[in-house]
C-alpha cells in the first residue's frame, strides 16, 4: 500500500459520504430554504422514490428510467401532500412538523401494509474496479457525480431561469412579491413539489444500493437533518460546505471505528455547530458578507 | 406555613383549567374512582391501567416543554429509554434489597436529566429554538436507538447487565419496597398500581403549581414572545433549559415505570414510532394545558389499544390521520375544546342561575 492508494481511498470515502449527505438533503434543504418549514415525511418521499425506481425495473424499464419515474411520482406526491396539508399550515413553522411527521407515519405503516414487509431490491449496476488493494464500485462515482450534477442544476434553476426569480424574490419578501403579481401559492407548491422530487431522486439512486423496507426513509433523515441543521437556509452557501465538513468528520469518523461512530460524530458535530453558529454556515457566511 | 398555604392556592390560576368548588369535587370524584378502582376489577385489566398511566408522564412532560414552553422536542423518548436502560443497569447489577430498587428509580431518573441538562446546554445556549430544536433532539434520539441496537454483542455490558442490542434488557427486579418481616414487592397489578396512581396525583399537582406559580408565567410570557420576555430582564435561556430538564426528568420516570412494569426495555421505545406517540396524545388532548394532556393520553391510549385489537396494521394509520386532522382543524387540541366548551356552557348556567 503505498500513499497514493492510501489517499485515493480517503478521496472514495470522502465523495462517498458527501455525496450521500447532499442528495439526502437538499429536497429537505430546498424547502427549509424557501418556506422555513421542515418536512418530516422527507424519509417517506425517499422511500416512496426508492420503491417507485425498483418496481419500475422489476416492470423492464432501464435503472435511468426508473430513477426518472420514481423522482416524478415523488413530486406529485409532494404536490397532493402541499394542496392537502402543508398550504394550510405556513403561519405555525411547529405545526407543520408535527403534520408531516402524522403524515410520515401513514406512509410508513400505509406502504408496510400495501407492499408488505420488504421490497425485491434492485442490483448495483457497473460492477466495480481495483485500486491498491481494495475494489471500489463504480456506482459510487456515479452517485458523487450525481450530487454535483444536482447542486449545479439547482443553481442553474434558482439564478438562471424565471422560476428562480420568482422563487427568491418570494424567499425575500413574500407580501412585496405578491403585490408585484408573483403567484406565491403556485409558487409554493411548485418548491415543495421540488424538494419532494429531489428526495424521490435520492432514493431512486441509492434503491440499487440498499435494501428496500417501508422504514428505509429513516436511514436517510438524520443525515439529511444534520446537513441541513449545519448548513442552515441556503442550498448553495449552507448545504453543499456543509455537505463536504461533514463528509470529512464521517469519513474519518467510520474509517476509524465503524459506521455507527461515524453517525456519532455527525451528531456530535451538529450539536456543537448549533451552539457556535445558531444560524448554520450559509447564516455565517450572509453575515460576513453584509 | 403561610408559605404552604400560598403554595396550595397557586392549585389553580391563569395557566391552568379548571377551578373552584365544581372543578375540585369532580376532581375528588374522579381521585376516588381511581383509588376504588381495582376493587371491582380483575389483576390483569388494572395491570393494563397501569401501562396506561405509565405514559401520562412522558405526556405530562411534553406538554410542560412544548405547550408551556413552546420549544417542540422530539427528544423525550431518548429520556424515557435512558432512564430506562439506566434502571435495568443498576438493578441487574445491585439487585433489589435493602430498598435499592427505589434509589435506582431515582439515580435512573438523575441520570436522564444530567443527559438533559448538557444536550439542553448546548441547544438553549446556542439559542436555537422553533424547528430547528425539534430537529436536533429528534437527530439524538434516533442516534441512541441506533447505538442501542447494534449491542447485541457480548462485549457490550456494563458490570452483570448485557444490552442486549435489539432485544433489549429484560429480567430485571421489580419496584420492591423494604418492610419489616416481608419485602414488599409491586407486580404490575394492584400494589404497582396505587405507587404509580400517587404518582400520578403527585406530578399533576405538583406541575398546576409550578405553571401558575411566577416560574410558570415566565415560561408562557417566553412561549409567546422570547423577545419581549428577555427585554423585560428574563434570561430566558436559563428558564428554557429548567424547563427542558423538569421534562427529561418526567420522561424518565416514565421510562423507568415502563421498564419496572413489564420488566423489559428495548430500543424501539426510542425509536420514529415511539417518539411519535406521545407528540399524538398531547396534541390530541390539547397541548397547552395539563388536565387535557392527561384526559386526551388517557382517551387516546384506550382508543389505540381497542384499535390494535381488531385491526392491529391500520392503528398507526389511523393514529396518523388523527394527528394531522387535529392539526388542520383543531390546532389546541381536542379534549381542550370539548373542556372550554363546557366551561362557557357551564358558566353561563350559573349566571342565569345567580
Amino acid at each position: 500500500m503505498d500513499i497514493a492508494t492510501h489517499v485515493f481511498s480517503a478521496l472514495y470515502q470522502f465523495g462517498d459520504a458527501f455525496a450521500f449527505l447532499v442528495l439526502s438533503a437538499c429536497g429537505l434543504a430546498v424547502i427549509f430554504g424557501m418556506m422555513g418549514v421542515i418536512n418530516l415525511a422527507h424519509g417517506e418521499f425517499i422511500m416512496c422514490g426508492a420503491y417507485v425506481t425498483a418496481a419500475t425495473v422489476h416492470a423492464g424499464l432501464p435503472l435511468p428510467l426508473g430513477i426518472l419515474t420514481g423522482t416524478l411520482v415523488s413530486a406529485l406526491v409532494g404536490v397532493v401532500v402541499e394542496l392537502a396539508v402543508i398550504r394550510h399550515l405556513y403561519e405555525r413553522p411547529l405545526d407543520t412538523i408535527v403534520a408531516t411527521w402524522g403524515l410520515s407515519l401513514i406512509a410508513t405503516q400505509g406502504t408496510l401494509i400495501m407492499v408488505g414487509s420488504t421490497m425485491a431490491g434492485v442490483g448495483t449496476p457497473f460492477g466495480s474496479f481495483q485500486v491498491g488493494d481494495y475494489s471500489y464500485s463504480i456506482y459510487r462515482i456515479v452517485l458523487f457525480c450525481a450530487a454535483i450534477g444536482v447542486l449545479a442544476a439547482l443553481y442553474a434553476l434558482f439564478n438562471w431561469t424565471r422560476f428562480g426569480v420568482l422563487a427568491r424574490a418570494t424567499i425575500q419578501v413574500p407580501h412585496m412579491a405578491a403585490a408585484l403579481g408573483v403567484d406565491t401559492r403556485l409558487i409554493y407548491s411548485l418548491t415543495f413539489a421540488c424538494g419532494a422530487g429531489l428526495a424521490g431522486l435520492a432514493g431512486g439512486l441509492y434503491a440499487p444500493t440498499m435494501t428496500l423496507v417501508p422504514t428505509m426513509g429513516a436511514t436517510f433523515i438524520m443525515e439529511a437533518f444534520v446537513t441541513v441543521v449545519i448548513g442552515g437556509a441556503d442550498v448553495f452557501l449552507g448545504t453543499a460546505p456543509a455537505g463536504a465538513v461533514l463528509a470529512v468528520v464521517k469519513s474519518v469518523m467510520t474509517s476509524w471505528q465503524g459506521q455507527l461512530f461515524g453517525q456519532i460524530g455527525l451528531l456530535v458535530a451538529v450539536i456543537i455547530v448549533v451552539r457556535v453558529l445558531p444560524k448554520g454556515i450559509s447564516g455565517f457566511v450572509l453575515r460576513e458578507r453584509t | 406555613m403561610t408559605g404552604l398555604l400560598a403554595m396550595f392556592r397557586r392549585l389553580e390560576g391563569p395557566q391552568t383549567v379548571g377551578r373552584g368548588p365544581a372543578f375540585w369535587a369532580l376532581f375528588a370524584l374522579v381521585l376516588a374512582a381511581a383509588l376504588a378502582y381495582p376493587l371491582f376489577s380483575d389483576g390483569y385489566t388494572v395491570g393494563n391501567t397501569v401501562y396506561f398511566f405509565v405514559w401520562v408522564f412522558i405526556a405530562l412532560s411534553l406538554c410542560l416543554i412544548w405547550g408551556y414552553g413552546g420549544s417542540l422536542s422530539f427528544g423525550q423518548t431518548a429520556f424515557f429509554g435512558i432512564a430506562g436502560y439506566g434502571y435495568g443497569v443498576l438493578t441487574i447489577n445491585f439487585g433489589s434489597a435493602y430498598g435499592f430498587t427505589l434509589l435506582a428509580l431515582v439515580i435512573a431518573v438523575a441520570i436522564a436529566a444530567l443527559f438533559a441538562v448538557l444536550l439542553g446546554y448546548f441547544m438553549f445556549f446556542g439559542r436555537i429554538a422553533g424547528v430547528f430544536l425539534g430537529i436536533v433532539t429528534l437527530a439524538v434520539t434516533l442516534m441512541l436507538e441506533r447505538f442501542m441496537a447494534q449491542t447485541a454483542g457480548p462485549e457490550w455490558r456494563i458490570g452483570a447487565a448485557r444490552l442486549n442490542g435489539f432485544n433489549g434488557m429484560s429480567a430485571m427486579p421489580p419496584l420492591t419496597i423494604p418492610w419489616p418481616g416481608e419485602p414488599i414487592v409491586l407486580f404490575a397489578d394492584i400494589g404497582l398500581y396505587y405507587l404509580v396512581l400517587g404518582l400520578l396525583v403527585l406530578v399533576y399537582l405538583a406541575l398546576r403549581i409550578l405553571m401558575n406559580s411566577s416560574f410558570g408565567n415566565v415560561i408562557v410570557a417566553i412561549r409567546e414572545n422570547p423577545e419581549r420576555a428577555e427585554m423585560l430582564g428574563y434570561d430566558i435561556r436559563k428558564y428554557q433549559l429548567i424547563t427542558f430538564v423538569i421534562g427529561a426528568a418526567l420522561a424518565g420516570l416514565s421510562g423507568v415505570l415502563y421498564t419496572v412494569w413489564g420488566q423489559y426495555i428495548t430500543p424501539s421505545s426510542m425509536g420514529m414510532t415511539a417518539a411519535a406517540l406521545p407528540l399524538i396524545w398531547v396534541a390530541v388532548g390539547g397541548r397547552s394545558d395539563l388536565t387535557s394532556t392527561v384526559i386526551g393520553t388517557l382517551v387516546v391510549l384506550a382508543a389505540f389499544q381497542a384499535l390494535t385489537i381488531y385491526g392491529s396494521q391500520y392503528a398507526l394509520v389511523f393514529m396518523g390521520v388523527l394527528l394531522v386532522l387535529t392539526v388542520l382543524i383543531a390546532p389546541n387540541g381536542l379534549v381542550l375544546g370539548a373542556m372550554n366548551w363546557l366551561g362557557r356552557i357551564a358558566a353561563r348556567f350559573t349566571q342565569r342561575a345567580g
